[in-house]
């Protein structure tokens, strides 16, 4: 019994850090619609910066200020960051911001091995907490006691923050209305600029409390980001009560999960999260969120399909691809494979999110899953390369299938976060789950059979089915089907009044949309010889964006130039730095904020200004035509 | 002897909010072909009642028949399914689709091709979607991005997709809204037109009294989530009640008045 009541104080003491992190993010997404993906980078960072002040400030006032002060340097970056980047793009749509601070974090976790080394590094005890309290036998830290109280006791300061202070009061009608306070005369830009710098503050406070209990290292922004978004989708965004809960709750389930299913305990966690998301979808203490607001201007030209010319140019764009073995060696094949490979996974993605609007960030899954079905058939079942090309990719299908029934039911970011979270879940089965997976050491010796195995022959396999991957898409994007899923895009609410059921459509193109990743995800599997948690890991689905947004979301495959041109940068500059990450997120920033059209957009844009500017009648200036009698 | 159902019959339609009643115990009935204005002012139930129609909203009690099928706490599609077409107070269209497209959309989900993977959406029925865009006058608006029409196109607009499935019944909620007092009268026109050359069904709600009085064959009023007046123009437009709902309780006053004087 003592047993179980140690570990649901365990349970609560980790919530307390968690609630401080996913409360931040909930204050900032309330009021700026933003949803912060770089929170994590800032508890990670105030974790950094109280580790460095507490080992040099002596004493216990020297490790409590550090912590504080270190809550307060951070949320003064938060600041700058809020006044130098996300003013600009707090009218992008949400995808963008979400990349935006998703580039954010790839340059942090890069800074902060610069800074701090890779290594781990382990904070001093607090003092006045050292040691541990006894309980019918079994030891309590006494931190954890202290963590316990901390929570509720920083619910209730947020508690009074909100309810009794004028600030408080102009951050809540601002969660309702924010177009609203700024036509009451409210200074927006700097209620903004303070609710991020009060959230990004509780973050890093989260981050630097976390130093006697655990040890700092460069990828704890990615773990507590997931249970952050876990947290906020279980708890509802915009609501810190509901924060506070799904905190405990989340806490508790990995605290008992690890009795219950000790390898995979965040599995449990998943199902209370698909349970909320089915009967209350925007969370326990959240409210229905309004329709997201469309993007003015966004998409302004129809989508057409290729006229004859266009086709051929495509076709021979294609046969001079189909030409690089007559004077290539094998290293470029090797590139030009996974280039190819990459197209599809690009392509598989660029339809569910621009065509189904539909932006998913936890698309390596079904990569991973494709190539994991691959390996699976070829190493323990034995099958020949052309079945498990065949069948692997059906793995990709049903985790789509399983998945993305839960995900569509939500929009937006909640779907984003929904698909991470997801993305993560399978991530960690196939990192902890040893005995069938081989964990960290993946499956080796993933090889073609001998008719695929000389490079030249792989690379026009992966070029061939990059072909079919993209024809196949456009055409479904002109197809019947096609037209239904950009209506559901275009307005739910039409579609509904004309018979289209828009979950069904939408379920159906995210089934599509896996079921093609996988298949990138087989090639793949056979293109490197073996597979690994890594293939199906957040970087992955984040690449996949990337090259999305690089050739443009509006377009209608502007993915296949983002992913050549992403995948061919990618590889060069691995090659060249070690700090590819830094470059990549200073990279994607650059992108959302001074080329949101991509690429192909770009391009299409310049096109039709010259057309445009050509003949005399613009269609704007058309005349409104007689009314029908 | 069975006597054909009403195209759509509406019983005992109630529906409250906590302890307000915005809907009480609403009943009437609509014939293919007719015209019917749901009017009242602003509280009065009409967009509760209107969302019972369509699906959008489900009633604490009563029934709404279409053509003596049961369509009471439906959803919209499958209301639309049954043969009801509907327009909405604010537009709602596919932006970035052209003209000819939405109007495809309706086609496709029409003739169940939804799922249709493979099939080339821009020669579906094409001719249907032109006949329908001339039908309202916008035929030469076909290869348009709907994302720059002006307004009252885009109600015309939706006017052609509720028509695409060759709906019993049109559900149109605030049709003029928004539009020049000039567009008002046009789109009326067409809609009246329309409906008695195929005999479709109208219920319209309406804040311009000068469009319900004109178009409407019949016209039913609420007040406060009841029916108080049912009737022609004509009648509706005598009725002291109505007159006092809408012009205050001066001329209810001038009313009560007479009818004292009257026995």
């Amino acid at each position: 019994m003592a047993f179980y009541v140690v570990q649901f104080l365990t349970g609560l003491a980790s919530a307390a850090s968690l609630f401080l992190v996913a409360s931040g993010l909930s204050i900032i997404f309330g009021v700026t619609r933003i949803v912060n993906f770089a929170h994590g980078a800032f508890y990670m960072i105030g974790a950094y910066i109280a580790f460095t002040l507490t080992e040099q400030l002596s004493g216990a006032l020297g490790f409590w200020g550090g912590i504080v002060v270190a809550a307060f340097a951070v949320a003064l970056i938060g600041v700058i960051v809020e006044m130098v980047l996300l003013r600009r793009i707090y009218h992008a749509p949400e995808l963008f911001q979400l990349l935006a601070t998703f580039g954010l974090t790839l340059m942090v976790e890069d800074l902060v091995v610069l800074i701090w080394g890779p290594d781990d590094l382990v904070g001093r005890r607090a003092p006045g907490f050292k040691g541990a309290v006894d309980f019918f036998g079994q030891n309590i830290p006494s931190y954890d006691l202290f963590l316990i109280v901390l929570g509720p006791v920083v619910l209730g300061i947020l508690w009074l923050l909100f309810q009794r202070t004028r600030w408080g009061v102009l951050v809540r009608a601002a969660t309702q209305d924010r177009d609203m306070v700024a036509a009451l005369g409210v200074n927006q830009k700097w209620l903004f600029t303070s609710v991020f710098a009060v959230g990004v503050f509780l973050a890093a406070l989260g981050g630097a409390l976390q130093i006697p209990r655990d040890a700092v290292h460069h990828a704890m922004d990615l773990r507590i980001i997931v249970e952050v978004f876990v947290v906020v989708v279980i708890g509802g965004l915009g609501s810190i009560v509901g924060a506070f809960v799904a905190a405990v709750l989340v806490s508790e389930l990995n605290a008992f999960g690890i009795l219950i299913f000790p390898k995979i305990s965040i599995i449990l966690v998943f199902l209370v999260m698909a349970v909320v998301l089915i009967v209350r979808p925007w969370g326990l203490f959240g409210k229905p969120e309004a329709a997201a607001r469309k993007t003015p201007g966004l998409t302004v030209d129809p989508w057409r399909p290729l006229t004859s010319n266009e086709r051929l140019a495509a076709l021979a764009a294609l046969v001079i691809a189909a030409m690089l073995p007559l004077f290539a060696g094998n290293y470029v094949l090797t590139v030009g494979s996974e280039i190819a490979i990459f197209v599809i996974f690009a392509v598989s993605l660029h339809f569910l999110m621009s065509v189904g609007g539909l932006a998913s960030f936890g698309h390596a899954a079904y990569f991973g899953l494709g190539a994991y079905g691959v390996a699976f058939l070829a190493k323990m079942a034995g099958l020949p390369m052309v079945v498990c090309l065949l069948l692997g990719p059906l793995l990709g299908c049903m985790g789509a299938a399983v998945f993305g029934f839960f995900a569509v039911q939500l929009s937006g970011v909640y779907f984003a976060m929904l698909t991470l979270a997801f993305a993560q879940i399978v991530w960690s089965i196939a990192f902890q789950w040893v005995s069938v997976t081989g964990g960290d050491n993946g499956i080796l010796g993933v090889w073609p059979s001998s008719w695929a195995a000389r490079p030249s022959h792989f690379y026009w396999l992966a070029l061939g089915v990059a072909a079919l991957v993209t024809a196949a898409l456009r055409a479904m994007v002109f197809s019947p089907f096609g037209y239904a899923l950009r209506a559901t895009r275009d307005s739910p609410l039409r579609s509904e009044a004309v018979g289209i059921n828009a979950k069904r459509i939408q379920w159906t193109a995210f089934v599509i949309a896996g079921t093609t990743a996988g298949i990138g995800g087989a090639l793949f599997a056979y293109l490197k010889g073996s597979v690994f948690p890594d293939n199906l890991g957040i970087s992955l689905s984040v690449d996949a964006l990337v090259m999305v947004l690089l050739g443009g979301v509006e377009t209608v495959s502007g993915a296949v130039i983002g992913a050549i041109v992403y995948k061919a940068l990618n590889i060069w500059l691995v090659s060249q730095t070690d700090l590819s990450k830094l470059v990549l997120g200073g990279f994607i920033v650059l992108i959302v904020v001074v080329f949101p059209k991509g690429i192909v957009g770009m391009l299409e844009m310049l096109a039709q200004r010259r057309r445009k500017s050509s003949p005399p009648g613009s269609p704007l200036l058309a005349k409104p035509i007689e009314s029908a009698e | 002897m069975s006597v054909a159902p009403p195209l759509l019959a509406v019983e005992g339609l109630s529906k409250s909010y906590g302890g307000i009643h915005a809907v009480r115990g609403v009943s009437f009935s609509l014939r293919a072909g007719e015209i019917l204005a749901l009017i009242g002012p602003n509280g009065a139930g009409k967009s509760t009642c209107f969302d019972m129609l369509n699906g959008q909203n489900k009633p604490d009690t009563g029934h709404v028949r279409l053509l003596g099928e049961e369509t009471t706490g439906k959803r919209p599609r499958e209301i639309w399914r049954l043969g009801v077409g509907r327009t909405f107070q604010i537009t709602a269209t596919f932006a970035t689709m052209t003209v000819r497209e939405n109007v495809q959309v309706a086609l496709i989900s029409h003739g169940n091709q939804l799922f249709n993977l493979f099939g080339s959406a821009p020669n579906f029925d094409r001719g249907e979607a032109g006949r329908l865009l001339e039908l309202v006058g916008m035929g030469g608006y076909a290869d348009r991005p709907c994302g720059e029409l002006a307004y009252g196109d885009l109600k015309r607009l939706e006017l052609a997709v509720a028509l695409a499935n060759q709906p019993k019944l049109l559900l149109m909620d605030e049709p003029t809204a928004g539009m020049a007092p000039r567009e008002r009268v046009d789109l009326m026109r067409l809609t009246a037109q329309i409906a008695r050359e195929k005999s479709i069904g109208v219920l319209f709600t309406e804040h311009d009294m000068d469009v319900v009085f004109e178009h409407a064959d019949r016209i039913i009023v609420l007040n406060r989530g009841t029916l108080i007046a049912e009737g022609s123009p004509a009648e509706v437009r005598s009725n002291p009640q109505v007159q006092a709902v809408y012009l205050g309780e001066g001329l209810l006053y001038d009313a009560e008045h007479r009818e004292g004087a009257s026995t």
